[in-house]
């Protein structure tokens, strides 16, 4: 086997979402069709047209000891909480650092990413400066706002020296880290990567901007029902927060050290739109590229993939163009393929997206089970696809099973990840 | 003015909240860096903290000299 065609597998997950503060609980919350969206009670919430967001549904806080959590943005916070499950769910006791580790610190690597960084410690240290004055702004600024401070921090948790790495696109950051990741493995520069995406973006700034570019739900009144993809009803996405992260590691580093081995990481498809800095192309033709170099950079095959997870935000044109594309590429295959919108009960996660739909679409395979999209009352008749609606459903009991993740970012970024039962 | 004792006391309190040692093992004879798990950024915020409480102003050139509990003390004994 050469060393660019290594097998790369999922050995450990973790999230820290707004349905649980684990990826077991997140999981249940999902085969459930829980929604974890609720009113803000914030007295900064009262007056802004969007007053509804998830909430992760523990507070970091309550899970990290109060001299780290300081130090960390809150997207850092759920990064690390999210990175420790999986580490410890992998098997792995012990930062790599330490004499025994099975797996050595040159050999692993860390890369997660967010969509807009530490943006809640920028803002909130402005105003320190501004109330507080120039003494007390926190030396730790620096360090919790910049975008790779998620990553670095997971590194150091870890004790990871291959590489730790940040790719930021918007809304794909996550998927774009997990695939990032599982390019390091393949290509030789590292056996071990722990990966994913972050995000903590709740914060009257970041809520108002979107909802001035006419892209968030404006349903106060029903918070609940507000991230409703496909449905016809649908007026923007909800804002959500957490994060997702999972152990990637080659076949052959896993089956050495005996690791449990949820799916194998297949690959990915990359492309980028060059069509509008913020609105998604409608035909889908950017998506529809990034899906087939998925399939001619990779073995999968379309007749073997029976679940997608869907970018899909709950915005009028990005859920349809996804559709399209998929039909585009994958022809009549699209028509036994299940496909879940699960930000209908997470929100939107920005950059954590990928991260915790990567999660989300391993414990499907691992399951065999597609979880379900929630408020569908009125599917969209331009939704020519199998939309998993209301309820969970069964995947093939038998047989190998591909499942695609897909994430797509201002800016034009499309990033599918593949992943297969083993 | 506070007493060596007071001011140990309340430098063990901003420790505590910090960098989450136990006030009792913050003793004069205590290195900030070797032994409360203060480094150099959060011993910023430890003299932030400490001009707040005790009403001294700490220049960062001085900073460096403040390398055990018991040094920071005797300069806010010296300079309140």
């Amino acid at each position: 086997m050469t060393s660019d065609s290594r097998t790369v597998v999922v050995t450990g997950i973790g999230a820290f979402t707004p349905l649980g503060a684990d990826a077991a609980s997140t999981w249940e919350g999902l085969v459930a069709g829980r929604s974890g969206v609720s009113l803000l009670e914030e007295e900064w919430a009262e007056d802004l047209p969007v007053r509804i967001a998830a909430r992760t549904a523990v507070d970091p806080g309550e899970v990290l000891p109060r001299p780290l959590a300081r130090k960390l943005d809150r997207s850092a916070q759920f990064a690390v909480i999210a990175a420790r499950e999986a580490w410890a769910d992998a098997g792995f006791t012990a930062s790599a650092t330490e004499e025994g580790s099975p797996v050595a610190p040159e050999r692993l690597g860390a890369v997660v990413a967010s969509g807009i960084g530490g943006v809640t410690t920028l803002l909130d240290q402005y105003d320190v400066l501004k109330e507080k004055g120039v003494r007390r702004v926190s030396p730790h600024t620096v360090p919790m706002l910049m975008p790779n401070s998620p990553a670095a921090n997971v590194g150091l948790e870890v004790g990871a020296r291959a590489g730790v790495h940040t790719p930021v696109s918007a809304c794909a950051s996550g998927a774009e880290a997990i695939g990032y990741a599982i390019e390091m493995i393949r290509t030789g520069r590292a056996d071990v990567v722990v990966a994913g995406g972050t995000e903590a973006a709740i914060h009257p700034l970041p809520i108002v901007a979107f909802a001035n570019m006419m892209a968030m739900s404006k349903n106060n009144e029903h918070p609940q029902e507000a991230s409703r993809p496909y449905d016809k009803a649908r007026d923007g996405f909800v804002l959500g927060e957490g994060a997702g992260v999972v152990v990637l590691e080659s076949a052959e580093h896993a089956a050495a050290r005996g690791a449990r081995v949820y799916c194998e990481a297949v690959g990915q498809g990359l492309s980028s739109d060059a069509h509008h800095i913020a609105q998604p192309e409608p035909t889908g033709s950017g998506v529809a590229r990034a899906i087939a170099q998925l399939l001619e950079s990779s073995d999968v095959d379309p007749a073997e993939i029976v679940h997608v997870n869907a970018h899909a935000t709950s915005t009028p044109q990005g859920d349809t163009a996804e559709i399209k594309a998929l039909r585009r590429v994958l022809g009549d295959h699209l028509d036994h393929i299940a496909i879940s919108a699960t930000k209908s009960m997470t929100g939107h996660l920005l950059g954590g997206a990928g991260g915790i739909e990567t999660v989300a679409t391993v414990l499907a395979l691992h399951h065999r089970v597609a979880p379900p999209t929630i408020n569908v009352d009125d599917l969209d008749p331009e939704v020519d696809a199998d939309i998993v609606i209301g309820e969970p459903r069964a995947l093939p009991a038998e047989g190998r099973l591909t499942a695609l993740n897909n994430s797509f970012g201002f800016g034009g970024h499309n990033v599918v990840l593949a992943f297969r039962t083993v | 003015m506070a007493t060596q004792e007071e001011i140990l006391e309340g430098l063990a309190e901003i420790v505590n909240e910090i960098a989450g040692i136990p006030t009792e093992d913050v003793q004069l004879d205590k290195s900030f860096t070797d032994d409360l798990d203060v480094d150099s950024l959060s011993m910023v915020e430890v003299v932030v903290a400490a001009e707040e409480r005790f009403d001294v102003k700490i220049p960062d050139d001085e900073v460096k000299n403040l390398k055990t509990v018991g040094d920071a003390v005797n300069y806010i004994v010296a300079n309140s």
